[in-house]
């Protein structure tokens, strides 16, 4: 299959345009032949179509989920896979083209107006990879001369990971800041810290689904002067103190809940919010609102003093491309389920958690953190093998949750699971113990 | 055009959740945020109507011709569309065991296996999310590799006419950028080069062809000059589209490169992203690659590498955009060798034909057959009459069009660099051309009418400054 639109007449009036004979005149600065490249032969589109639908039946599609632990499933009302289907939206490129692109604009606008509101931060930017570059930008946002970077144990370690690797560049590693017995961040090691952190990264709920002392934590580093940067999962924002609340300088998250499918992992959304004096310093692309000649009110990307096309190596990020499209989506979804739809959602996690967890102690496995609070994850312990539980789920059809160790399993429920697919995985595991 | 905050009707709702059967659960006061977050409160008529009169106001390739020079905005074929939109890859967990997820992980294998066909590198991964993400990853790379051999080498060349995305990587990755002036053909002048190319330096950061679209016909005195000195040969892959299928980084003598798929291999731009940005590299450096790494195992299954001690880590959280990487798979196997090869002949024989259109009117600065786009100048017109490249651009969109990138590269004055891709038609060029040669002869008779435009757009010109001096970045 070619997409190239070309008859050999067109071919050979556009070589006599030019003035050479042949398509190979025009590669001659080349020269040398080249090796192999690649060595299929092209598909028609009914064969392509075949050769991936083949791929993606050998992928088992779980109708019952009990996993999270960084990405997770919620509903996606249809209206928002429809809306962000649009070609005008898709086949876009960024909007270096104001008068034609308010479209883009004006939703990425209203994005970054969405995501302020959820964490009451006074500035988004417009999208980053995904939350844990997000969480890593902002860390490195923070670095101030050689004060240490303070991440929690209760982030996830996926994200910790990446926050390292982002690190490697200036040489720095991260101070593991300890969980205490109820797998809550230890507030009496950042009092001892003190004003030797330049910043500290926070996971809200955290990584065992525990809701972490925000407050009282932000109370500490506030006082210290440590920059304090939440790490949200954005659906529990629809319940929790946001951000602002709990005295945090950046809020960021992965913004995949807001209506992006789990796509084994992406196209995902980072989401990252700020105090407002921290604007000039921001990472990405922001979009502002000014006015026409004819005042008319009109958006633009702005404040571009900061990106890499403009300042090269003092750019405050080299992000180029982002994840608009992402962007646009977490706004639909926010406009479909709506400000009271959103609460309802968060909810629906903490109660169909809250009874899984019931359901789950009373057929045996007791809760690892019984003390702390938590929204829709968390840890259960037990002298069975945490791969035959799970695999026996997955015998009967259910994604049950994360092995994190042995024992160990870290759970999750949101609004797309039943009572009755909980009372289920409560009769399996029952039986197993 | 209102805000869809500014549609918002208090109580108003599009949106129900089934009624819960289980018992309600009450957090603590203390965890509780004092109010809800102001979301919209509208039907879902109302987003609908919102967001098509949104989309009324953007352009995109299927909208028309879209010639953003570097930007690579070719047609996003829908078959595309179709198979990523699979339930069978939409709704995989990325945390799924392997044995449940062999064929997301063959795709994955299988486009990094013809990735580093097509480029002849030897091997990679598929994580990166963009291609500044690419870069970035492949310079912690670079920096993991030097640092295992003992040596400190703290430097990055760029040349001035790169794109900022190389040094703002560069600079992300811990490295002291060393700029170096190209000739006026964007060319690397090598003499300056092997002056700048010390012991300290890490590696050279080189797009071929280059931002002018010109071939770099020294590639390998370049590669010498690098690697004599130790050094490392980066390819910035933001041109590959020009010859892919052709010749092969891997074979000019590059070490490790970055790939946009959203560019070369049609995946679509969405606004700005998601984007992907696959790192491919030469053995020597694949230890340092981000994990997880997928592998075939000798029973035909899928599944992962066991993680290199050497390796950087992660740079994101989970494999990659996947949906992306799908998108990108599928427009491999329908091309194939061939495809490939016939999408790099046209994307150079369009831009060819444009430039030979277009410089019988403005001036081509550069001589000689260019690759897959090139570059103009409105230097002289903006002598003769006022009228600048950004006044020609916005003249363009009255003409239904997309504009060029302007003002890039930086070493040419007043730049308009076109990048018409392989999938336009001769007419559409044509068209282009057509209207392009109408506003500079308009140019030259009445420069007011063409600096008032664009006039058929929702809105005029933005007041850039004011957006920047009194930021208002939400409602």
């Amino acid at each position: 299959m070619k997409y190239t639109p070309h008859t050999q007449q067109d071919v050979r009036e556009m070589l006599d345009k030019i003035g050479v004979d042949d398509i190979s005149d025009l590669f001659a600065a080349i020269g040398t032949a080249s090796g192999e490249g690649l060595r299929a032969i092209g598909k028609s589109p009914i064969e392509t179509e075949r050769a991936m639908v083949a791929l993606a039946e050998k992928n088992k599609v779980y109708k019952t989920v009990f996993l999270g632990a960084g990405a997770y499933r919620h509903y996606i009302p249809p209206v928002v896979k429809h809306i962000a289907a649009n070609p005008r939206f898709v086949t876009a490129y960024t909007p270096y083209q104001p008068e034609m692109s308010q479209g883009i604009l004006q939703a990425i606008f209203e994005y970054q107006s969405c995501i302020t509101r959820l964490t009451g931060l006074d500035v988004s930017n417009a999208s980053m990879y995904d939350g844990a570059a997000a969480a890593a930008e902002a860390v490195a946002m923070c670095i101030n001369g050689e004060k240490d970077i303070l991440v929690s144990d209760g982030v996830n370690p996926a994200v910790r990971e990446v926050v390292a690797a982002y690190l490697r560049g200036s040489g720095r590693t991260a101070v593991s800041v300890p969980l205490d017995e109820d797998g809550l961040t230890d507030i009496g090691f950042l009092e001892g810290y003190g004003e030797r952190a330049a910043c500290c990264l926070v996971q809200q709920p955290n990584y065992y689904g525990n809701i972490e002392r925000t407050k009282e934590i932000g109370a500490v580093l506030n006082r210290t002067d440590v920059k304090y940067i939440l790490h949200t999962y954005p659906i529990a924002l629809g319940l929790l103190a946001s951000p602002a609340e709990v005295g945090a300088d950046f809020a960021t998250g992965e913004g995949q809940p807001l209506g992006m499918p789990l796509s084994f992992g992406g196209p995902y959304l980072g989401y990252i919010a700020a105090k407002e004096k921290y604007v000039r310093k921001m990472t990405g692309r922001i979009v502002g609102e000014t006015t026409d000649r004819d005042g008319r009110r009109v958006y633009v990307l702005t404040l571009q003093a900061r990106e890499q096309h403009i300042r090269r190596e003092k750019a405050s990020s080299s992000i180029c491309s982002n994840e608009a499209l992402c962007a646009l989506t977490a706004a639909v979804y926010l406009g479909a389920v709506g400000k009271e739809g959103f609460r309802a959602v968060a909810r629906a996690c903490v109660d169909n958690a809250h009874y899984l967890k019931e359901v789950l102690e009373s057929a045996g496995l007791k809760t690892r953190y019984s003390t702390a609070e938590f929204f829709n994850e968390f840890v259960t312990v037990s002298d069975k093998k945490s791969s035959v539980i799970l695999n026996e789920l997955k015998r009967r059809g259910i994604l049950g949750g994360l092995k994190l160790s042995d024992g160990e399993i870290l759970w999750c429920a949101t609004e797309m699971n039943t009572k009755e697919e909980i009372e289920t995985v409560g009769n399996i595991v029952r039986k197993l113990l | 055009m209102k805000l869809i905050f500014e549609k918002s009707i208090s109580g108003r709702t599009g949106f129900s959740l089934p009624a819960s059967d289980v018992a309600e659960y009450k957090l603590s006061d203390g965890a509780l945020r004092a109010a809800a977050a102001e979301l919209p409160e509208v039907s879902e008529l109302d987003l609908v109507r919102h967001y098509d009169a949104l989309a009324a106001r953007a352009y995109g390739v299927d909208s028309g011709f879209y010639p953003l020079g570097s930007c690579t905005m070719k047609y996003n074929p829908k078959l595309n569309e179709t198979v990523a939109a699979l339930a069978g890859f939409t709704e995989l967990h990325p945390l799924q065991e392997p044995s449940s997820a062999q064929g997301a992980l063959e795709a994955i294998y299988t486009l990094t296996e013809s990735l580093k066909e097509i480029t002849g590198m030897d091997d990679g991964t598929l994580q990166p999310a963009a291609g500044a993400h690419g870069e970035f990853t492949s310079l912690l790379m670079i920096g993991a590799y030097f640092k295992k051999k003992g040596e400190k080498r703290t430097k990055i060349i760029v040349p001035d006419s790169a794109h900022g995305t190389n040094p703002a990587s560069a600079a992300m990755a811990g490295f002291e950028i060393v700029n170096i002036p190209s000739d006026a053909n964007g060319y690397v002048d090598t003499e300056v080069l092997a002056n700048a190319m010390t012991e300290e330096v890490a590696a050279f950061m080189l797009t071929n062809p280059n931002t002018v679209g010109l071939f770099e016909k020294n590639i390998g005195k370049i590669s010498r000059i690098v690697h004599d000195k130790g050094g490392l040969l980066y390819y910035d892959g933001a041109n590959l589209n020009a010859v892919m299928g052709i010749v092969r980084p891997g074979d000019m003598g590059f070490d490790i490169m970055h790939i946009n798929l959203h560019k070369t291999f049609s995946t679509p731009h969405g606004g700005g992203g998601p984007g992907s940005g696959p790192v491919l590299c030469k053995k020597a450096l694949a230890p340092h690659l981000p994990y997880p790494l997928v592998e075939k195992k000798k029973d035909g299954r899928f599944g992962y590498r066991k993680t290199s001690l050497a390796s950087i880590g992660r740079v994101r959280a989970f494999q990659g955009n996947f949906l992306v990487e799908i998108r990108a798979l599928a427009y491999i196997i329908a091309l194939g060798r061939e495809g490939i090869r016939d999408a790099a002949e046209k994307a150079v024989l369009n831009a060819n034909y444009m430039k030979s259109l277009v410089s019988e009117f403005l001036t081509a600065p550069h001589k000689g057959a260019c690759m897959h786009e090139f570059v103009a100048s409105c230097e002289k017109l903006k002598e003769e009459t006022g009228v600048s490249a950004l006044d020609v651009a916005k003249a363009l969109i009255d003409h239904g069009m997309h504009p060029p990138t302007i003002y890039f590269p930086l070493i040419v004055h007043e730049a308009m660099m076109f990048e018409p891709t392989e999938t336009e038609s001769r007419e559409t060029i044509d068209e282009a051309v057509a209207a392009l040669k109408e506003i500079v002869a308009q140019a030259k008779t009445d420069p007011e009418s063409i600096k008032k435009s664009p006039l058929t757009t929702p809105v005029g010109r933005p007041d850039e400054v004011k957006a920047a001096r009194k930021p208002i970045l939400k409602i």
